[in-house]
This record gives structure tokens, C-alpha cells and sequence, in this order.
């Protein structure tokens, strides 16, 4: 793949990568040197390949719950089965899925890698959150084969409380998966506090640093919300304590708010390691500085803490009150801006840059669109009086979507074809790439936007069955799906193959300018650097970057992100 | 239905808050438009005229814009209050009712709608007049419900054991869609009945004769409530086994309880079926699944009972 070596230092590398170099895919190879790692690479890649499964799980109930909407009335599923595909979706997607996924795949491999540390402040306490992740997990498929949950994934009382018993193992799971959030994100917090190389000042942090800073701060703060909401439900059901139950004399409602204390924020979660993600391949596929690096650096940490102040718009047809109602709308528009702004940020970033259109190039740019689709249509939906008509349709299910999948989970797929090379030491295929990207893009918009028009037409959500009308678009919903789901089996085909039959990666395929790859082999080394990395200028400084672009601007910073001596790989290279 | 024409986006509104809202959301979706296509036009031209042309492709050193960044901060500032105090002021129309409205009680349940009208007529199906204002006061009987009609523009949830209301306008007759969009369990997508907008002379007949309760026969009666009440959601007059049992030839036919004791179907474990349907299960079928009658009158509990008698 001689057009994936952009840099002056590709092609040799590559040539030093053929002699075997001890690196940590290779220096220990028994699946106990797995599971009992304390590498946060390999941490990492252990969380890759389980939140894969669940990705897989979760992504076929989505299209079991698409093709039962393919026709009004029963089409493959009962009506109870359909709400417990839709509920199983639900929780996998959020709470197994997408909360975890940037952070703890990516942000566990990259993160120390990125500060110049040798590994995360807690490599025990890493561990730890994996175990602790598998236990929620088992206790989720011990709730499915208990019984069964139909509850959606908000969980709202009363019919919560009333229905199978199973809803109490699914929220102790959830009471458990998050003690794993909490573990990486005050992992996250003391390692970029305490372990950033020499040189490395909070104004010289990578993006994707500010971003996981900014998820880790909510993760500690906001999941043990969701701990205690569901340790409130189990004790309710359990010993018939009347908390959210009327029947009991509790409050429906309360649990409205304590839940989306949570799941709020937990939308920040979600999106904000995105936002970095995008900051990284924006300016390493431009070659540009980033356009406004510190607006996105403390925007993502003014999103995290505002982001505690607008639960109630998920509430504003529940009965709460209408002034409630109005300083929540507000306060949502106001953290909306920033979201807003980062946008033009990142189009404005390849301005005078060389924009170079690879795969995780062109994820950065699907994130651009769908992301803004996604906002967008929460612009709408925070709009009090549409809201009325919107909500609990079909419409905030095209908008979540476009937020989380054409959001987080786009982001993360970019993030992992970028750091692929660096993950597992290969290429992927190129144009298999190219192909994966734009089907997926296709395929994506032409599922659920039309779910956007069904929404706004008044096609409720979590229905089994609709009425006539409704059929057409429902269709193209389910076809599309299809293509989508084609797409991502295809990002899974190759990258599966090139694990195994893949080019040899060299140590910076893209030209980027952070520390991984500056300074580390492909796979890294299994303690990252062979020399504490000394940093002397900022991570998307690449007119500075002399060790990747050569010593074309002389003068301060010559040397890598930047010492006077000589980078790492160069030096592998000579021996 | 009323609901299939309308524009792309919307169905054809049908009360006087939908034109403001319409004309909201559309505002935010061409708004939205304009800015999807500077974002979308920006982008495709930054990235095909910096396209990368060499692997040696020199980064540039930049100066950022301050304007061009205080203008992308204010703009959609000014935008975003703009549709926020828009669409609270509607919000306020939609949460305050008309003094004067003309006032209906909703009971929701699983999975059903029941209204009742001032002068004692109940349906199952919303009627409301045209070109007057009504209140529809809800309560649930179980779980969270939501009313929503589409055509009109309005939702709320309805909850157990606390009131909630929502008010509406129907400007134009016919007869629309009305959902329940709180998700509430298996039945959840088939909780939907229809309103019927009448013009006022048309909805006082109605009125009166659904009224009439009094002097239909019992067995008329019966058969009305069976729709009205949600009855055949879960209980088929043709032999075929739904949610619950039929009905066909029910009456003096061997029952097995759950309990293990056989029972004769006669008059009164009908009616105790009806009012207490936990006292005693019937084998073979879910326990707790039908909920209580025991808030109808007298006269329609007999009313039941008489036409379940008559279904051989
Ligand atoms: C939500 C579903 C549901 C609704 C609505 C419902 N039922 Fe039932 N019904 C059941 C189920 C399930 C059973 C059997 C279990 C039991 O005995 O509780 C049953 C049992 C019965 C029986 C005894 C049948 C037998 O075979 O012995 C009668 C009589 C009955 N229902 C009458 C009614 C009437 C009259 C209404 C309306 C006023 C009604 N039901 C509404 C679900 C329902
Ligand atoms: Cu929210
Ligand atoms: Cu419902």
C-alpha cells in the first residue's frame, strides 16, 4: 500500500518493520497474558473485540425490530417480542455500547499514548473496569434467559415495577456496567492530571486528551445517578417501598427526572470522545493546526457540566410544570451553540490545508453532515411548542440516531480505521475502505431520515404494528437498513482480513503529528516509548512537525513533537 | 382518515394551534436547510480546493479570522432565542385552556380509551365538536399512557392517580387518528382510537343518543359496552382465543380455574369475572391481565352480563 506511506519517514520504516521488533501484540502470547494484562493497549483491544460482539448482538435485534416494521401488523414477531427486541436494543446499544465504546477502546489505547506515558495511572483498576463491564454483561443475558424485559431502556415506572422479574437482574447489570465507567473515567482524570510527558501543558493536549478529560468528568459525576435510580427500582420491587409506584404511593415521575439526571449527561458521554476523535482526523487529514483549538478544548468541558442542567427536556409533556418546561428549553439551546460552533471549527480547519480523502478522512466528513443533521433536529425538537407534536415519535428516534450512530458511532468507526495501523500493525484495504464508508453513509441517511418525516407525520414510537398510512416509508426505512447493515459487514470483512493478510503498517502512515505516532513503532512497543517523549510544541503544530515533514522551516522545535534528538522510529530504522 | 394529505412533513392540520406550529417547524426546517448547505457547500469546496496534491503537500502556518468566528457564535445565538421565545409562546397557548372550554374525562388504561361526557354518555372513540374549545381531563388507570393527535398538534401524558389535561380546537370535521404514545406493554401500538370532529347540531345528537343508555335493552346495551369498554381488544364473539377467552358459548359452559376447581359460567361468575377478574382465573390464561370493571353502574355490569348470555 505504497499510497497509504505519506511521509518521509514511511517508506524506510516499513522496510525496518519486517525485522521483529518485540512489540506488545508479541512479547507475551498466552490468553492468560490477556486476561490478566495490565497494558492498556491490550485493555484496549480487549474491549474492542467484546464491545464488537455486543455492537454485532444489538445491531441484528435492530434489524429483527426493522424487518417486523416492514409491513402493519405482525409481520415476523409478535407483539411482545417486538418489545423485547427493541428494549434488548435499547440497553445493549446505550449502556453496553455506545457509553463505553470510544472511551474505553480507543481512549484506553490511545490516551496514554497520546499524553507520552507508559501506561494509564491505574493499570489494576483498568483491568478491574473490564472485569467489572463482563460481570454487567453476563448479568444482562441472565436477565434475557430469566425472563423477559419489556420495558424499553428508559425503564419508566410504573409498568417498570409491575411487569417481569427479570427487570431486576437488567438493573442491577446497568447498576454494575456503570461502576466500569466510573473506574475508566477516574482512571481517565488522574492519568491526564498527573502522567503528560515533559513539555506536554494543558495547551498542547490533543483534542481527543481535552475530549476524554471532558466524558471521564461526567462518567464520575453522573453515573452513580443511574446506580442509585436503579438500586431505588430494585428495593421498590423487592420490598415494596413505594418510590416511583403510585399504587404504592410513589411518584412516576420522580423517576423521570432521576433517570434522565443520568441519561442526559450520558448523551455527553457518548458524543464528546467523538467531538475528539473528529478534532484528530480533521487536522491530520488537512494537515492543519485545528481552527480554534482552544474554543473546542474548554467548550467540550463547558458541554460536560451544562450538560447536568437540561434533563428536563425529555419531560415536557410528563406533566411537569410549564416553567420548568421554558428553563429547560433555554438552558438546551445554550449548550447547543457550542456543539454548533465546533462544527464550523472543524470545516473551517481544512482551510489552506492538503486534504487527503482516506477512509477515516471521509468518516470525518460523514461525521460532519449526520452530526449536524443530528443537531439540527434537536434544535427542533427543543422548540417547545413542536416538541408537544414531536415527541415520542418516530421523529427523536431519527434524531438520536443521527446523534449517536451518525455521531459517536461514525466517529468511532473513523477513529478505528485511523488508528488501526497503529492498533494492530496493518493496513486495511483502501478502497474495500472507501466503498465501506460511502455505503454506509448511503445506507444510513436513507434508513432514518425517512424515519424523521414518519415522526413528524405522527408515527408514534415503540409500536409493534402502524396504521395503513405509514407503510411506504417504513419500507424504505427497512430496505435502507439493509444496506446499512451490509456496509458495516463489510468494515468487519476486511478488517478481519487484513489482520491476517493486511500490509505491514509503518510507524506514521497518515503524517500525523501526536506522540503515538511520532514517536511509537506500529504496534507500539509494549511500554509505548523507548524515551520519555519531550514535547515542545502543539499536537497539530505540523509546520513545526520537523521528524515528519522534514526540516523545511528551521527554527524552534526542530526534532519531534519535539526534542532535539532524533525520534524514536527513525532510529529503529538505522538499526 | 383526514391524516393521509397535508404536506410532506406534516399531516393536514386540524385545530387552531397547528398553523403556528407548522409554520414553527417549518421555519426551523428551512432555516435548517440554509445552514446544512452552507456547512455541506463550505465543506466540499474547502476539501476539493485543498485537495491534497503531493504526499510532500507543505503545511501552511494560518491566521484565524475573529470576525469569522464572532459571527459564527452570534448568528446562531440570535437564531436559537429567536425559535426558543417562538416556541414558548406557543407552548403557553397549548398548556392554558380556554375558561370556556367544553370539558371531557379521559380514562386511560390497558390497553384502551374510555371518555366520558357531561351528561353521562361514555365512548371509546373521542367526539368533540367543531370550532369550540375542549378540555380533555385524563387519568390512568395503570400504567403511563400518552394522548396524542397528530392532526391537532397536542400530546400529554397521562398518568395514575394524578390529572393531567390537554385542550385543543378542532377547526375542521372529520375524523382522525388518535394515539397512545407512551409506550404501556404488549398492546401499546393497537392503543389507538379515532375522533370524530362533528359540526355542533351533529355532535348534540350524538351526544343524546349515546346518552340513552337508559332506555336501550340491556342486550343493546351490553353489546355497545363491549366496544366501548375494550372488551373485544382481548375477547373474540367468534370462538377464536385472543388475550382472553372468547365469549362464544360461554354462558353455563364448565369453566377450569387455575385453582383446579371447574365452575359453571353462569350469571354470577360472569359478573364476578368483570368486577374482581383475579378472583378467579381461568386455566390456560394469563392472571392480572384484565383489569376491573368495577367502576361501571350497575345497570352496565348487567348490561354485559345479559349480552355475553345471548353469544352462543
Ligand atoms: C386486557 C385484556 C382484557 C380485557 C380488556 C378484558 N378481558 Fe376479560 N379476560 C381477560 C383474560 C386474560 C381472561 C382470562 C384470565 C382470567 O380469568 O383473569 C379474561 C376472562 C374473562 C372472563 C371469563 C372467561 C372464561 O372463559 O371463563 C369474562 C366473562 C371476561 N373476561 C369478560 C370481560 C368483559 C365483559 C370485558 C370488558 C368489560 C373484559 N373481559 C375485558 C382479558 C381481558
Ligand atoms: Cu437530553
Ligand atoms: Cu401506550
Amino acid at each position: 500500500m505504497s499510497s497509504a506511506t505519506a511521509t518521509h519517514d514511511g517508506g524506510s520504516a516499513s522496510a525496518a518493520g519486517s525485522s521483529e521488533a518485540p512489540n506488545y501484540l508479541n512479547h507475551q502470547k498466552t490468553i492468560r497474558s490477556w486476561l490478566l494484562t495490565l497494558d492498556h493497549k491490550r485493555i484496549g483491544v480487549l474491549y474492542a473485540v467484546t464491545l464488537a460482539t455486543v455492537f454485532l448482538i444489538a445491531g441484528l435485534l435492530a434489524i429483527a425490530v426493522r424487518l417486523e416494521l416492514f409491513m402493519p401488523g405482525e409481520t415476523i414477531m409478535s407483539n411482545d417480542a417486538y418489545n423485547q427486541t427493541f428494549t434488548m436494543h435499547g440497553i445493549m446499544m446505550v449502556f453496553l455500547f455506545i457509553v463505553p465504546s470510544i472511551p474505553a477502546i480507543l481512549g484506553n489505547f490511545v490516551l496514554p499514548m497520546q499524553l507520552g506515558a507508559k501506561d494509564v495511572a491505574f493499570p489494576r483498576l483498568n483491568l478491574a473496569s473490564w472485569y467489572v463491564y463482563m460481570i454487567g454483561g453476563a448479568l444482562v443475558v441472565t436477565a434475557l434467559l430469566v425472563g423477559s424485559v419489556d420495558t424499553g431502556w428508559t425503564f419508566y415506572t410504573p409498568y417498570s415495577s409491575s411487569g417481569s422479574m427479570s427487570v431486576l437482574y437488567m438493573t442491577l447489570a446497568i447498576f454494575i456496567a456503570g461502576f466500569s465507567s466510573i473506574f475508566t473515567g477516574i482512571n481517565f482524570i488522574v492519568t491526564i492530571h498527573k502522567m503528560r510527558a515533559p513539555g506536554l501543558t494543558w495547551n498542547r493536549l490533543p483534542l481527543f486528551v481535552w475530549g476524554l478529560y471532558a466524558t471521564s468528568i461526567v462518567m464520575v459525576l453522573a453515573t452513580p445517578v443511574i446506580g442509585i435510580t436503579m438500586i431505588l427500582l430494585f428495593l421498590e420491587r423487592l420490598l415494596q417501598i413505594g418510590i416511583f409506584d403510585p399504587a404504592l404511593g410513589g411518584d412516576p415521575i420522580l423517576f423521570q427526572h432521576f433517570f434522565w439526571f443520568y441519561s442526559h449527561p450520558a448523551v455527553y458521554i457518548m458524543i464528546l470522545p467523538a467531538f475528539g476523535i473528529i478534532s484528530e482526523l480533521m487536522t491530520a487529514f488537512s494537515r492543519q493546526r485545528i481552527f480554534g483549538y482552544k474554543a473546542i478544548a474548554l467548550s467540550s468541558v463547558a458541554i460536560a457540566l451544562l450538560g447536568f442542567l437540561v434533563w428536563g427536556h425529555h419531560m415536557f409533556v410528563s406533566g411537569q410544570s410549564a416553567i420548568s418546561g421554558i428553563v429547560f428549553s433555554l438552558i438546551t439551546y445554550l449548550i447547543g451553540i457550542p456543539s454548533g460552533i465546533k462544527i464550523f471549527n472543524w470545516v473551517a480547519t481544512m482551510y489552506k490545508g492538503s486534504v487527503w480523502l482516506q477512509t477515516p478522512m471521509l468518516y470525518a466528513l460523514s461525521f460532519l453532515f449526520l452530526f449536524t443533521i443530528g443537531g439540527l433536529t434537536g434544535i427542533m425538537v427543543g422548540v417547545l411548542a413542536v416538541d408537544v407534536h414531536l415527541h415520542d415519535t418516530y421523529y427523536v428516534v431519527g434524531h438520536f440516531h443521527y446523534v449517536m450512530m451518525g455521531g459517536t458511532v461514525i466517529a468511532l468507526l473513523g477513529g478505528m480505521h485511523y488508528w488501526w495501523p497503529k492498533i494492530t500493525g496493518k493496513m486495511y484495504n483502501e478502497t474495500l475502505g472507501k466503498i465501506g464508508a460511502i455505503l454506509i453513509f448511503i445506507g444510513f441517511n436513507a434508513t432514518f431520515f425517512p424515519q424523521l418525516i414518519l415522526g413528524a407525520r405522527g408515527m408514534p414510537r415503540r409500536y409493534a404494528t402502524y396504521v395503513e398510512e405509514f407503510t411506504f416509508l417504513h419500507q424504505v426505512s427497512t430496505i435502507s437498513s439493509l444496506v446499512l447493515a451490509a456496509g458495516l459487514f463489510l468494515v468487519l470483512g476486511y478488517m478481519v482480513h487484513s489482520l491476517f493478510w493486511g500490509e505491514k503498517a509503518t510507524s506514521n502512515p497518515w503524517g500525523a503529528a501526536t506522540l503515538e505516532w511520532t514517536m511509537a513503532t506500529s504496534p507500539p512497543d509494549p511500554h509505548n516509548f523507548t524515551r520519555t517523549p519531550i514535547v515542545t510544541r502543539g499536537p497539530y503544530d505540523f509546520h513545526l512537525a520537523d521528524e515528519v515533514f522534514g526540516p523545511r522551516h528551521v527554527g524552534d522545535g526542530a526534532g519531534d513533537g519535539a526534542t532535539s534528538e532524533p525520534a524514536l522510529p527513525r532510529e529503529t530504522e538505522s538499526t | 382518515m383526514g391524516n393521509s394529505n397535508g404536506t410532506v412533513w406534516l399531516p393536514e392540520g386540524a385545530s387552531t394551534v397547528a398553523s403556528e406550529i407548522d409554520w414553527l417547524f417549518y421555519f426551523v426546517t428551512w432555516t435548517s436547510l440554509a445552514i446544512m448547505l452552507l456547512v455541506v457547500g463550505g465543506l466540499i469546496y474547502l476539501a476539493y480546493t485543498y485537495r491534497r496534491r503531493s504526499a510532500d503537500d507543505a503545511p501552511q502556518p494560518i491566521k484565524e479570522s475573529k470576525l469569522l468566528e464572532i459571527s459564527w457564535v452570534v448568528i446562531p445565538t440570535i437564531l436559537v432565542l429567536l425559535v426558543f421565545t417562538w416556541g414558548f409562546q406557543g407552548y403557553l397557548k397549548l398548556t392554558v385552556a380556554p375558561p370556556n372550554a367544553y370539558e371531557i374525562q379521559a380514562t386511560a388504561f390497558s390497553w384502551g380509551w374510555s371518555f366520558d361526557y357531561p351528561n353521562g354518555a361514555s365512548s371509546n372513540n373521542l367526539h368533540v365538536p367543531v370550532d369550540r374549545p375542549v378540555k380533555v381531563n385524563m387519568s390512568s388507570e395503570d400504567v403511563l399512557h400518552s394522548l396524542f393527535i397528530p392532526a391537532f398538534r397536542v400530546k400529554q401524558d397521562v398518568l395514575p392517580d394524578r390529572y393531567s389535561s390537554v385542550w385543543f380546537e378542532a377547526t375542521r370535521e372529520g375524523e382522525y387518528h388518535l394515539f397512545c404514545s407512551e409506550y404501556c406493554g404488549t398492546q401499546h401500538a393497537e392503543m389507538i382510537a379515532t375522533v370524530h370532529v362533528h359540526s355542533q347540531t351533529d355532535f348534540n345528537e350524538w351526544l343524546a343518543d349515546a346518552a340513552m343508555d337508559e332506555d336501550i335493552p340491556l342486550p343493546e346495551l351490553g353489546e355497545r359496552l363491549f366496544g366501548q369498554q375494550g372488551c373485544q381488544q382481548c375477547h373474540s364473539i367468534d370462538g377464536t382465543s385472543g388475550i382472553g377467552p372468547t365469549m362464544q358459548g360461554l354462558y353455563m359452559n364448565d369453566r377450569l380455574l387455575q385453582s383446579g376447581e371447574t365452575v359453571t359460567a353462569d350469571e354470577n361468575y360472569l359478573r364476578q369475572m368483570i368486577i374482581e377478574p383475579t378472583a378467579q382465573v381461568v386455566e390456560g390464561y394469563p392472571a392480572g391481565v384484565m383489569p376491573s370493571y368495577a367502576r361501571l353502574s350497575e345497570r352496565e355490569i348487567n348490561a354485559l352480563v345479559a349480552y355475553i348470555k345471548e353469544l352462543e
